[in-house]
């Protein structure tokens, strides 16, 4: 057992990546239309906009991005460090344990069961969930590089390593949360319902001290391990600068922490508190273009590749979608451009641009790199037919993410718009109307992007109907002369 | 704003962490060579240990 890797692990999580990519992007093309046409679900209180929104972002972050993440962070902390998991056992507790976790999170929020808190909105119960696996996959990844065969610690696994770390930090300290039922409720509801323990503003810088963290360690940090990781392998060459891929991690975890304030620009925060965040976020441009530079310069000297490797040209637009979205979200923190762009549909293209283009495209190339080599296949069953994926993804994201911008200036024009005598030009009914053909851009963008997915989820069936699943892994011995 | 009372000590021991596993790495010579790792992961050949069989290969063609 000992000679070989665990790739059961690796399969279960890169399998259920397809999946729920489909489901918590399906969801959100529902709400997408929801918007457009807001009687589609037939105002069954379970489909409503309030409920399926979370149940959209946490089902594509948490659940595809989670996902994607184990199954990229298991694979490759047991390649690099040349041993198997800790332990068979810890890895099957952590992928049961999150799918359980997935299962009560989507029946909790239709069944509208929610804290509030953004991208934090489940309730105590699966709080406590998250923090047992959690600390079980931390155990599993930590312990497996403190076996591990190699004496240097490869980067990716550094970056995987913070992202574990931080994530059990902030869920902890932004879900401290007094459950109903210590206030003596005797509603069934009254079981799940909690309160957190900070209030007001405290509360808002807690909630977005956590959110933008999130947003820092779970779609940036640990999808820069994937890169580092898949992009090289997939290339066939090694990272531009190694000593750059050093350098971006340790400047990225000195200076992430602080940038969450942006979220509460002109709001009840202090001032200097607001401005701190403005400039540790503008301050983030430097370690995140380093990075995107550093992957897309691996494949300097080798650039015919992308003609012909349709895998390589999601990783690659991957990162530059990275250097544009982090370009764009420093961009936004600045307070005056702040004050056009917060509670516009701009803010739904930056995230989109990010979540779409660099954090789902790098997970889908990187899947595809992954999934046949769990089946014993050299190859996808049809590289074709990642190449038309690879275009309705690409084309979805810039539908989307065009239509937003414009979207979001205009309306963000629209309500700072005043008379000569000093009365709004526009109701806000007036800014709603103007949304509807952005609007229905967005939706064909993002149903597009959903499509591609459909095909992705065929051509892994077909690859696992041709292969044959690999549990456990030779792992290559050195030969000793 | 008292939650900064807890937010910046965070904030604080945190950094102080990274700084001394930043020191770790270092003393342990995590950093004393920067282009072998680059180049060890590639010399890793995961390819598939299920050979295709004969008529697969001839069918690809």
């Amino acid at each position: 057992m000992e000679a070989t890797y665990n790739y059961k692990v690796v399969r279960q999580f890169a399998i259920m990546t397809v999946v729920w990519g489909i489901v918590g992007m399906l969801v959100g093309v529902l709400i997408a239309a929801q918007l457009i046409w807001p009687d589609i679900t037939l105002q069954l209180p379970w489909l409503s906009y309030g409920r399926l929104r979370p149940l959209h972002t946490n089902a594509v972050i948490f659940a595809f991005g989670g996902c994607g993440l184990f199954a990229a962070s298991l694979y490759s902390v047991q390649r690099t460090c040349q041993t198997r998991l800790l332990s068979d056992g810890l890895a099957s507790f952590v992928f049961w344990g999150w799918q359980l976790i997935i299962l009560s999170a989507a029946v909790s929020f239709v069944l509208g069961i929610t804290s509030g808190k953004e991208y934090a909105e489940l309730e105590w119960p699966i709080d406590l969930m998250i923090a047992v696996v959690w600390i079980a996959y931390a155990i599993l990844f930590f312990g497996t590089i403190i076996k591990r065969k190699t004496q240097h610690i490869y980067v990716s696994n550094w970056f995987f390593g913070a992202y574990i770390v931080t994530i059990t930090l902030l869920h902890v300290v932004n879900n401290l949360e007094l459950p109903w039922i210590l206030g003596g409720s005797t509603s069934l509801f009254g079981i799940f319902k909690s309160y957190p323990v900070y209030a007001g503003v405290q509360d808002a810088m807690v909630q977005w001290w956590y959110g933008h963290n999130a947003v820092g360690f779970f779609l940036t940090t640990a999808f820069l391990g994937m890169m580092y990781y898949f992009v090289p392998k997939q290339a066939g060459r090694p990272i531009f600068s190694y000593r750059l891929s050093v350098v971006h991690f340790w400047s990225l975890n000195f200076i992430y922490m602080w940038a969450g304030p942006h979220h509460l620009l002109y709001s009840a925060l202090p001032d200097w508190a607001q401005s701190l965040g403005m400039v540790f976020s503008l301050m983030l441009i430097a370690p995140s273009w380093g990075g995107m530079m550093n992957g897309i310069m691996t494949l300097s000297g080798a650039w015919h590749k992308l003609r012909t490797d349709p895998i390589l040209k999601f990783l690659i637009t991957s990162l530059s979608f990275y250097g544009m979205s982090t370009f764009e979200g420093p961009m936004m923190s600045v307070k005056t451009v702040n004050a056009l762009s917060h509670f516009t549909e701009w803010t739904v293209g930056h995230v989109h641009s990010g979540a779409l283009g660099w954090v789902a495209m790098v997970t889908i190339g990187s899947m595809y790199y992954l999934i046949p080599r769990l089946f014993g296949r050299e190859e996808m069953y049809s590289t074709r037919l990642i190449n038309v994926h690879f275009w309705w993804s690409t084309i979805g994201v810039v539908l989307y993410i065009a239509s937003m911008w414009i979207a979001g200036v205009a309306q963000g024009l629209m309500w700072r718009a005043t008379n000569a005598d000093g009365t709004l030009t526009y109701s806000f009914a007036q800014s709603v109307n103007a949304m509807y053909p952005f609007w229905t851009i967005r939706l064909v963008g993002g149903t597009m992007f959903f499509l591609g997915m459909l095909i992705m989820a065929y051509n892994v069936w077909k690859t696992v109907a041709m292969g044959k699943a690999v549990n456990d892994a030779a792992i290559p011995q050195a030969v000793h002369a | 704003m008292e939650i900064l009372y807890m937010l910046i000590p965070i904030s604080v021991i945190l950094v102080g962490l990274i700084a001394l596993l930043l020191l770790w790495a270092v003393k342990h010579g995590q950093f004393e060579d920067m282009e072998g790792p680059a180049h060890r992961i590639l010399l890793d050949d995961d390819s598939p240990v299920i050979p295709t069989t004969e008529e697969e290969r001839d069918a690809k063609k």
